[in-house]
């Protein structure tokens, strides 16, 4: 048995003295890593379990068996039947639910500590014991295209997010949405899950993250019991995708049934591959922050406080995933401007920021929030197995944490005008424009200015 | 974005019924009276160096005068958009500068402020200067209630193009008819225009009071801190009269059914009446009770006959809304448009077999270990600490409540939940409404 512990503070700065924040670290031999963080304010325990296998591994003609088979997880066992999963956490206290991304596939249960071994005998067994019948099957798809109809067919918003993902993305599958092509859910077969089971759910192919009130030792102990004696399974090579550099600028226009009309600009940003090395992700978070961090940050206050050419605004980059990043702008125009204004309004701030770069003080300022921010997750024990969980299943490692922190404070004004002017160029934008329609039997409004001839 | 970079299994089905109950330690409450006659509740830990404050007023959308729907949520949105000496850039980045959040709370009953802040002394004082100055001194500045007002109407004009959205407005009118519950927590799009800087300021007055205000504080401060915070949050807030309550809601209501025509692919279906309030006696069988029927998310009749056998709906659920008053007791599904008649006469049909014979045995015994189980996840934080000390204050629950919640629920029998359903829900007297209704049927 490879055994080795790690042990981690979080924060170098000495910022709060309770920063014994301990991560433990053990691999079973069925290559099955185990991560405990122990927190002892409250008598309660999460346990996820985080599978890499997401939406972004599937090939053409079966998107969204992904998270088709996350539901499938509930169905059944050789001894656990249809239904008991929840029905036998749900007696010991506890609380579960599962969630499925581009890059992952991850299960939860939070329960009073002294449930953790049920929950690991749960879960231990439908890792390997996976009962797949065509009736439950077909049932869970429907609620699936519920599901894809509640969630994005029916959301403006969502459906233009969809199709913007596909124009972005050519080549690499983020250009699929994780819930999957509807002529794809039609298309399903309960052989297609079976594949994806039998593919990824391995020992080997998971991290097993617990957090609460537990001791390390004790955790490696019952991981061994429950999760060790599963086999592990021989991986074959896993298919790694690219995408092509972006050489012009795309524009779509989505035509909904809303009110307003919605503008997004989509640049492909570079993605964290490198923690210590690596510093444009890290200026790029600084970035966004100084834009739409907080409620004084530029984008609210030029657009919606001071100019009032927007109702709405945004921005956002996540640096950490395992395909390609993209660093996002976007607004809703306010009542009388177009979204040719709120287009040109964020250009200007484009131009501002390469020109001037940012100041001192809105450097300082996105930094005391990240600081205060590290205090603040504190609150939430989940949220820090999270964080665990989706640093290791991308293959960056929790340790990648107080490396993140370190790099983020050392990241200077003139690193953020840098990126902006490398990344926010046209030759790597997409637009994607929200054009509002109205509900039948409603009579069209004039807000908006969207041009509907194109 | 509108994030769709991850799906999970199941939205979090409302569980509103704010119930609490720890067999384990609960949280010891200190309570007093503020000098200002503001309610204080506060429970000292010290475990993180953070601090967490929130003020409490009787000031919900359902003291908006008829007509001026709109004052009572435009009046705390725009509390942190200029006071006294602070423009509206000021308190952002004077918070932003020490890693403060504002946060808060906006319902019929009740708008509320609250803080997060390190407990250091340097950054805890800068944020309580600056919340205590947006409570007890904003300003209302006119341009600002200009611009507010055009994004307000432009989120409600959306949000009038929205499934949900409408469901809920049909929803509640049918529920409360010209009770002020019926209103729109952010008012209707003809009154928001006529709102001036003179009805922020007289509903601020009225509603805003220091005898009104329970503050709850939560982290790591001492008793006497946390009294001078309490005092310097509330000490200036309006004095004078307490506002003049709401009227009785009509919790019998006729059967009713409205089918609004949408776009949308699917239907979407809320059924109910008005419920029950934060104090009703029968409050615990009946939360258990809906615990089994709808509430109890993977495990409930509803999910179970809805979801898991028929796959009709990605969501369905049931819940009670207690408040001040009788809120709604309301389920809610969406599925497509081909099926909504079949899932709608399926969950009224349950509903009434759940009224006539109640839960089985074996049911309720499910439903008692999960939610005695569950009773630690329930405060495993300094904010859900926070929030229940905001809903006993507010809603003048017993302070032991936390410590009484596993034994009442354990109290609860299936006579009790038969008979309190009995009295309280009558399946013949429910409202529907099915926004997206099928094509044929749709008026």
């Amino acid at each position: 048995m490879r055994t080795y512990l790690l042990c981690i503070a979080l924060l170098s700065g000495g910022l709060y003295t309770e920063a014994q924040a301990k991560v433990f670290e053990h691999t079973l031999k069925n290559g099955l890593k185990v991560i405990v963080k122990e927190d002892h304010r409250a008598p309660v325990v999460v346990q996820q379990i985080w599978y890499r296998a997401g939406s972004m591994d599937e090939q053409a003609g079966v998107t969204g068996i992904a998270h088709v088979l996350e539901h499938m997880m509930f169905k059944g066992t050789k001894t656990v039947p249809a239904g008991e999963f929840s029905n036998r956490i749900a007696a010991a206290g506890g609380r579960e639910n599962a969630f499925t991304s581009y890059d992952y596939t991850a299960y939860f249960q939070r329960l009073h500590k002294s449930k953790l071994p049920l929950a690991m005998k749960l879960e231990a067994d439908r890792m390997h014991n996976l009962k797949l019948s065509a009736d439950e099957f077909t049932r869970e798809v429907n609620v699936v295209k519920e599901e894809r109809r509640m969630r994005t067919d029916d959301e403006p918003h969502a459906l233009m997010y969809e199709k913007m993902m596909a124009t972005v993305f050519q080549e690499h599958p983020y250009r699929h949405p994780i819930i999957g092509w509807m002529s794809d859910l039609e298309a399903l077969k309960v052989s297609d899950a079976r594949a994806w089971y039998d593919r990824w759910y391995a020992p080997n192919n998971a991290i097993l993250v617990i957090a609460g009130d537990v001791n390390a030792k004790e955790v490696f102990a019952l991981a061994q019991r429950y999760y060790g004696p599963i086999p592990r399974r021989t991986q074959p090579p896993r298919r790694e995708f690219t995408e092509p550099p972006q050489i012009g600028a795309k524009r779509l226009w989505v035509k909904a049934p809303a009110e307003l009309p919605h503008l997004v600009m989509s640049y492909r940003a570079p993605t964290l591959r490198d923690p210590g090395q690596d510093w444009k992700p890290y200026a790029l978070d600084i970035l966004a922050g100084v834009l739409d961090g907080n409620g004084s940050a530029r984008l609210n206050k030029h657009l919606v406080r001071e100019q009032q050419i927007a109702a709405d605004v945004g921005a956002g980059y996540d640096s950490v995933s395992r395909g390609p990043s993209l660093f996002t702008l976007e607004a809703t125009p306010s009542k009388g401007k177009t979204v040719e204004e709120v287009e040109a309004a964020l250009r200007r701030e484009i131009a501002l920021l390469v020109k001037e770069g940012i100041s001192d003080e809105e450097l300082k300022r996105v930094k005391a929030q990240v600081r205060a921010g590290e205090v603040y997750k504190l609150d939430s024990v989940f949220y820090q197995a999270m964080q665990i969980g989706q640093l290791e299943t991308i293959g960056l490692g929790h340790q990648t944490i107080p490396v993140m922190l370190e790099k983020l404070g050392e990241v200077t004004a003139e690193q953020v005008r840098q990126v902006a002017e490398e990344f926010l160029q046209d030759d790597h934008l997409t637009v994607a424009v929200l054009d509002p329609q109205p509900l039948s039997g409603k009579p069209g409004t004039e807000s908006g200015g969207m041009p509907h001839a194109r | 974005m509108p994030a769709n970079n991850m799906l999970v299994r199941s939205i979090g089905v409302l569980a509103l019924c704010c119930a609490a109950s720890v067999a384990l330690a609960t949280p010891v409450i200190q309570h007093w009276h503020s000098a200002s006659g503001a309610r204080v509740l506060f429970v000292e830990d010290h475990d993180l160096p953070m601090l967490d404050v929130a003020v409490n007023l009787p000031a919900g959308s359902s003291f908006d005068a008829a007509g001026k729907s709109g004052v009572a949520s435009l009046a705390h949105h725009m509390l942190d958009l200029g006071a006294e000496g602070l423009s509206e850039d000021d308190i952002s980045r004077g918070m932003a500068d020490i890693g403060a959040q504002f946060g808060g709370g906006f319902d019929p009953d009740r708008a509320s402020l609250s803080l997060r802040t390190l407990s250091s002394a340097a950054e805890r004082g800068k944020a309580l200067d600056i919340m205590a100055r947006v409570l007890q001194r904003p300003l209302f500045p006119e341009a600002i209630l200009a611009r507010e007002k055009a994004r307000v109407i432009a989120a409600l004009k959306e949000a009038e193009t929205k499934p949900d959205s409408i469901a809920d407005k049909a929803f509640n009118k049918a529920l409360y008819g010209m009770h002020p519950y019926a209103q729109p927590v952010s008012g209707e799009v003809a009154s928001v225009e006529k709102i001036t800087v003179q009805d922020l300021t007289d509903f601020y007055r009225t509603h805003y009071q220091a005898g009104g205000a329970v503050v709850a504080i939560m982290g790591d401060v001492t008793r006497t801190e946390a009294e001078a915070i309490a005092q310097q949050l509330t000490g200036g807030l309006p004095t004078g009269p307490a506002a003049a309550g709401l009227p009785e809601v009509e919790t019998r209501i006729t059967a009713s059914e409205q089918r609004i025509s949408h776009p949308a692919t699917q239907s979407h279906i809320l059924v109910g009446a008005p419920g029950i309030s934060r104090n009703d006696p029968d409050y615990f069988p009946l939360y258990v009770g809906n615990h089994i029927f709808g509430g109890g998310g993977f495990t409930s009749r509803l999910m179970n006959e809805v979801r898991e056998k028929r796959g009709y709906a990605y969501s369905v659920y049931s819940y009670f809304m207690p408040l001040k008053l009788p809120g709604a007791f309301q389920i809610g599904l969406q599925t497509k448009k081909e099926q909504a008649d079949e899932a709608l006469q399926l969950v009224r049909k349950m509903l009434a077999e759940f009224v006539a014979k109640g839960p089985t045995e074996k049911e309720l015994l499910a439903a008692k270990q999960n939610i005695i189980g569950s009773f630690p996840l329930r405060l495993d934080g300094n904010r859900k600490i926070l929030d229940y000390l905001s809903v006993i204050g507010f809603y003048d629950l017993p302070l032991t409540y936390l410590d009484d919640f596993t034994r009442k629920v354990e109290q609860v029998t299936v006579a009790q939940i038969r008979d309190a359903f009995k009295r309280h829900i009558d399946p013949g007297a429910m409202a529907t409404v099915i926004v997206g209704a099928p094509a044929e049927a749709a008026k």
